[in-house]
């Protein structure tokens, strides 16, 4: 059973919920960006949460079925097709054997999620399915799909279509976009003007946005505290001695553009880091697009433990919806 | 030094022992990072030790973020107490300086960098007061250098060396990060040497290259097989110059699978170290001739 690639999209890969543990080598997590989309494409197929799908950015893949399968697409809002008729996101449906998955122009979001019955069955590196192209991890021999691969399937029972999740509990950014932040590390380096600025100025998502890191711009540039750098940072004052990088860590190097990482973070670096994007705001950005505007919101702890209990709620409500 | 504890959003809590960069501060940050470790605290995911600081992940549903920060800060005096001494292993890297390979690069990306009429070799060692860039690569590769961190991408070991302050070499990073780099291109950052475990980006001046392959995540290498990633903190490393004939014999070993790197096991001990640098480092560096 496999699911036979005729188009590839932009960049395709297989993720799932990531290799945690090796970050300490430089080998960051990765995992699908918008995980809760992809967990509730697994449930839509009764697939365990943790299975591996195919997350696409901005144009989605042609598939080949070779198997009867039970099929979800979740995440960015994108036209899906079975041999060319419509079918819902967010809702399971059945692709026979034989029968091409294919996807229309993106709408809304960036990134959709492809669950199939049974999950995709490639190789696990390190305990995971997850494609890291830069270490060869994961996916097909390491890499993106591409057209002509064979994808492995597991074998699973077909569930009944129409399975939906309500759209009170898909969750996506708004327009501005809001991430919220906890400041912290080395936010000390920057002026009291330069933190305001920060959060006062609306950033749009630069072309330089991808599953290592999502690039800012258009804010005004920010100044630092003045010092005698430290020795073996370098001279930048954005420079420190290099350190490891929280994910979702906002770094400014030179003081202009933010670049928020994310899943596939690189481990360490030079560059000081002003705080970090709340665990629970983390899927939002994976459905951002390049030109989005976007508002850093300044929150406290309490806030943030606050908005992950809420988000792990939606994720519980999701749960009994389809249970 | 000043222990600063801070949050790196609501997953990490981040450790740094001093702002500057010294062997005293990274043997703390390793003592207390091996202290959270064994204290097995509940939630706790990932450990990362850096060079002189270091991060824990952890889960706030399992353990609350402001009890995680305190029971890590009440491990410090543990490693106040910890000796400063490792049983390490010493590492000969052949390196290849000046190379083809790196030397396109850098002149692909001269408008990049401080000094665009020259070679990064041959800044480095200006701006470092040397002569000349062979009187520049002796210092690189005369004495021994400690894995101070691993991480960036994929098994990257940073490295410092084992001089005295003065003699450290110090140059900046590109003026813009590079959008290539070779395979095992040997770069140099701040006052860290690296090598680059894949091809990629990187703002790292480029100094040469070495045939050794350190990560592989296929595991075929002979010396990869257990795990595909060769470095970890701690460990100390010998550059050996290596010539362009060398360089091609030792490469197609390492393609045959017939080579493996030069390795001892040695003590290293801080306020040993600290007493007299050359002549301790003498006797690391004997350890290899038995290897």
């Amino acid at each position: 059973m496999t699911l036979k690639i005729v188009k590839s999209g932009l960049a395709t890969t297989i993720q799932d919920m990531g290799r945690p543990g090796y970050f300490h080598l430089g080998i960051p997590e990765g995992g699908a960006m918008d995980r809760l989309s992809m967990r509730a494409a697994n449930m839509l197929v009764g697939n365990p949460e943790d299975a591996a799908g195919l997350e696409a950015v901005f144009m989605g893949p042609e598939i080949e079925f070779t198997h009867d399968a039970s099929v979800a697409v979740t995440g960015a809002e994108m036209p899906v097709m079975v041999d060319g008729e419509p079918r819902e996101t967010w809702t399971s449906f059945t692709v026979k054997a034989g029968q091409v998955l294919s996807f229309g122009f993106l709408q809304s979001g960036a990134r959709i999620y492809i669950a199939v019955s049974g999950g995709i069955t490639t190789e696990p590196d390190l305990g995971s399915r997850s494609t890291y192209p830069i270490g060869a991890l994961g996916g097909v021999d390491g890499r993106a799909v591409q057209p002509g691969d064979d994808l492995p399937v597991g074998d699973a029972p077909l569930v009944a279509e129409g399975r939906s999740v309500p759209a009170a509990l898909r969750r996506g950014p708004a327009n501005p976009a809001e991430l919220r932040v906890l400041t912290g590390l080395y936010w000390y380096r920057l002026t009291d003007t330069a933190g305001k600025q920060f959060f006062d100025d609306t950033w749009t998502v630069a072309a330089e946005a991808d599953r290592m890191g999502y690039r800012f711009k258009g804010g005004r540039p920010l100044e630092f505290v003045e010092r005698e750098q430290p020795f073996g940072a370098g001279a930048d004052p954005s420079n420190i001695v290099d350190g490891c990088y929280s994910y979702g860590s906002i770094q400014v190097p030179g003081g202009t553009e933010p670049i928020v990482l994310h899943r596939d973070a690189v481990s360490g670096g030079g560059y000081f880091t002003l705080g970090a994007i709340i665990s629970a705001d983390m899927d939002l950005i994976g459905q951002l697009q390049p030109n989005t505007q976007v508002k850093f919101v300044n929150v406290d702890m309490d806030t943030a433990l606050a908005a992950r209990a809420e988000r792990k709620a939606t994720l519980r409500k999701i749960r009994e919806e389809l249970a | 030094m000043k222990t600063r504890y801070t949050y790196g959003g609501d997953e990490h809590v981040y450790v740094e022992m001093d702002e500057e960069m010294s062997l005293e501060a990274f043997f703390k940050s390793l003592s207390m990072s091996n202290a959270v470790r064994e204290a097995d605290i509940p939630g706790v995911t990932e450990i990362c030790p850096a060079n002189a600081s270091f991060q824990v992940r952890f889960d706030p549903d399992v353990t609350a973020p402001s009890d995680m920060l305190k029971r890590i800060q009440d491990l410090e005096h543990t490693a106040d107490k910890a000796e400063k001494r490792l049983t390490t292993r010493i590492v000969e890297v052949p390196v290849y300086y000046q190379d083809p390979w790196t030397h396109e690069t850098l002149m692909r990306f001269r408008e990049r960098h401080q000094d665009p009429n020259g070679t990064d070799l041959d800044y480095a060692a200006r701006i470092n007061g040397y002569d000349s860039a062979e009187a520049f690569i002796e210092a690189h590769h005369a004495q021994p250098w400690f894995v101070s961190m691993v991480g960036f991408v994929s098994g990257l070991p940073f490295l410092y060396q084992l001089v005295e302050r003065e003699k450290q070499i110090q140059v900046p990073k590109y003026l813009r990060p590079r959008t290539d780099t070779p395979k095992q291109t040997v770069g140099y950052g701040g006052s860290f040497s690296c090598v680059y475990s894949v091809r990629g980006a990187g703002g790292y001046q480029m100094f040469g290259i070495t045939p050794m392959t350190i990560y592989d995540p296929r595991q075929e290498v002979s010396y990869l097989r257990d795990f595909l990633v060769f470095f970890k903190p701690g460990d100390i490393v010998k550059w050996r110059p290596i010539d362009r004939a060398e360089y091609d014999r030792i490469l197609s070993e390492v393609e045959a699978n017939t080579w493996t790197p030069r390795v001892a096991e040695v003590e290293f001990d801080l306020e040993e170290f600290n007493k007299d640098m050359t002549g301790y480092n003498a006797k690391l560096m004997e350890a290899l001739n038995d290897a």
